[in-house]
């Protein structure tokens, strides 16, 4: 029922027409965040974390529902989700792949591994394959160019990844 | 491999002559728990320090000492810090580590840190004592999970045993120590636009002055330093001043070993703690084992992406800070990336461009808007399809985003490389451009 209390976020559906509302351990966790900093909105990034860790994006009704535990505006909230290279406002697949194209990398096979993977997956950079399996991103510099060409699928980095090794990495995630 | 190649081949390595990398060199393996650290002179520089040392006589030690900042620019550290407000009206102060690291080519922070966490906890509490600050985040790129683990365990494992918390080893002194991980943007790694990360917001770099000393993280007086920089004050404050200005075994003016490292295609890639001031080609040849089979050495980039290409001919230059100004271009991190004879320079400097572009922070027009018009007219010159004129806008572009004309050091950065490329490959370029 709509109350003068009823919290803004709650009024924003999201794609599938439901309210987001975070739940009791989002927001414990979110809180807990908060008190690292001198000001609430410095857990902007770890709360969009925690949201995106159990949704594996984060929705429109999200940025409400964080910007008022943190009590800053959506709009700012916004800004700061878009801003951010592995903050997704669009949804995700199951795992989500980012191939570093930076240099080192790019030295080392890039072009062919970012190839073969988009022929493998039939995807482009930036897509989704059909069953939802795996989105395909590019990512800079993931710190180990000594150990090139690297990727990371969802938390695990994988090094020297060629067009011939990458099944076994990519059977790794159903 | 799910580690570095590290010293490999060097022999000997021990605390007087590797104070960053010996205990793991010793251990053969990450040194994760307190006790395996504690019995390799792990903490020893703390209860030095805080039993018998004043906060001014960590700054005098590590001034004296010379060291500079391992985060790419060089600045001395002591310098740095002598500019924060001491005394007991100085209120809050804050110590961040910048732990970003995103510069192509650099990979040196997340060895330190996936190896040696307690190194760089030590580090932070001995350096936040000697500048006053009883609050310090390690502010942490995102994708280092395995870093953000192993630093998250050192706290806790600090905290028990007393390092770490209220009234330190009876000091008197309170240090609470967070790891703050980013999601990923290279500017981040710019102290100011860090500090609007840290603070929850878009990682514009903001104004300077007022300097960070001054006016940084919520409007208090913060000291950013990078990982390298930090692990090297412990040794420091056991060993002094002199013995760090020795390690560089009058190789370079400059003091200290340094993380060096070899990517590209290279017989042998990987890290190595050398003399500060080691020539390239000792890297390259001796420790890296040259080139990869059957490829010759094109040029080079000292230290990142944001550094200009150096070539054969430089090779024995001491990698120093000045030395490799003077040479025209910047030691930076000191990672070196070796281009093979079989790359396309245009190519290669599209790529390096196309990351500055993506990863420009959008606030000033030169940068946001001449980047991805630098990789526009090289994608059109790779192709074979340049026009005329195309060259001499390259050459503008790299004056106009040039120092001085940007918001910050992100637009300079991204025309080093494009720069000595021009200089160096002309013919190269040319090439691409339609008769
Ligand atoms: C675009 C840009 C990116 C940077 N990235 C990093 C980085 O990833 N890590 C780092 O330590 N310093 C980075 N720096 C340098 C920092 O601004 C700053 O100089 C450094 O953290 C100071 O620490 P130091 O004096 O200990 O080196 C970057 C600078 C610029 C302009
Ligand atoms: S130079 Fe680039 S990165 Fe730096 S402030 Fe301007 S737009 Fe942002
Ligand atoms: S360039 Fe790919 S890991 Fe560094």
């Amino acid at each position: 029922m709509l109350t003068a209390n009823t919290p803004y976020s709650s009024l924003i559906a999201t794609e599938k027409g439901q309210p987001f509302l975070l739940t009791a351990e989002e927001r414990e966790a979110i809180e807990h965040a908060m008190h690292h900093y001198a000001d609430p909105r410095a857990a902007s990034i770890d709360a969009l974390k925690i949201v995106q860790h159990n949704h594996r994006w984060v929705p429109d009704g999200a940025i409400h529902a964080i910007a008022e535990v943190l009590g800053i505006s959506a709009a700012d909230l916004e800004g700061v989700a878009t801003f951010y290279n592995r903050i997704y406002r669009q949804p995700v697949g199951r795992h989500v792949i980012a191939v570093c194209d930076s240099i080192g990398c790019f030295l080392t096979g890039f072009d062919e591994l970012y190839a073969a993977l988009q022929t493998k997956l039939g995807i482009k950079p930036g897509q989704t394959t059909a069953d939802d399996r795996f989105t395909l991103l590019p990512v800079v510099c993931l710190g180990a160019c000594d150990r090139s060409p690297v990727l990371m699928v969802n938390d695990a980095t994988h090094f020297n990844v060629t067009p011939a090794n990458i099944e076994q990495v990519l059977e790794q995630y159903p | 491999m799910s580690t570095s190649n590290v010293n490999l081949g060097l022999t000997n390595v021990g605390p007087e002559t590797h104070p960053l990398t010996w205990r793991y060199t010793q251990a053969g393996k990450a040194v994760t728990e307190i006790a395996e650290y504690e019995a390799l002179e792990g903490y020893s520089a703390l209860r030095k320090v805080f039993t018998s040392q004043q906060p001014a006589d960590v700054q005098a030690e590590v001034k004296n000492a010379n060291l500079r900042g391992r985060g790419g620019a060089g600045f001395p550290a002591g310098i740095k810090w002598s500019l924060i407000p001491m005394g007991p009206d100085a209120g809050q102060k804050y110590l961040v580590c910048n732990a970003d690291e995103m510069e192509p080519g650099t990979f040196k922070d997340r060895f330190l840190m996936e190896s040696l966490p307690h190194q760089l906890v030590e580090a932070m509490i001995v350096t936040a004592y000697a500048i006053g600050a009883t609050k310090a985040y390690i502010f942490l790129r995102g994708e280092y999970l395995l870093a953000a683990e192993r630093l998250n365990a050192a706290i806790a494992q600090a905290k028990t045993a007393g390092y770490l918390g209220d009234n330190i080893l009876g000091s008197g002194f309170d240090l609470d120590l967070v790891v703050h991980t980013g999601a990923g943007r290279y500017i981040c790694g710019e102290e100011t636009a860090l500090i609007n990360s840290l603070e929850g917001r878009r990682a514009n770099p903001r104004t300077k002055p007022p300097f960070p000393q001054l006016a940084g993280a919520w409007g208090r007086p913060t000291i950013v330093n990078n990982v390298e920089t930090l692990c090297n004050v412990p040794p420091i404050m056991l060993r002094g001043a002199d013995w760090f200005k020795g390690l560089s075994q009058g190789k370079s003016p400059d003091a200290g070993t340094k993380m060096y490292g070899i990517s590209g295609k290279a017989k042998i890639t990987g890290l190595w703690e050398l003399p500060i001031g080691t020539s390239c080609r000792e890297l390259l040849y001796t420790h890296g084992g040259g080139m990869a089979d059957g490829l010759e050495l094109m040029c080079w980039l000292p230290g990142g992406a944001s550094t200009d290409f150096l070539m054969p001919e430089h090779l024995d230059l001491p990698m120093d800070y000045d030395t490799i100004m003077k040479a025209g271009s910047r030691m930076g991190t000191a990672l070196i990336m070796v281009v093979d004879n079989q790359q396309n320079i245009v190519s290669v400097v599209r790529n390096l461009e196309q990351f500055f572009a993506r990863e420009s922070c959008g606030w000033c027009t030169p940068c946001r808007d001449g980047l991805p018009w630098t990789v526009k007219i090289l994608q059109s010159i790779e192709a074979g399809e340049g026009e005329a004129g195309d060259i001499e806008t390259l050459q503008q572009l790299t004056r106009f985003l040039g120092i001085g004309k940007t918001f910050c050091a992100h637009a300079p950065g991204a025309m080093e490389p494009l720069q000595s490329a021009l200089k160096f490959f002309p013919g190269e370029f040319e090439k691409g451009i339609q008769a």
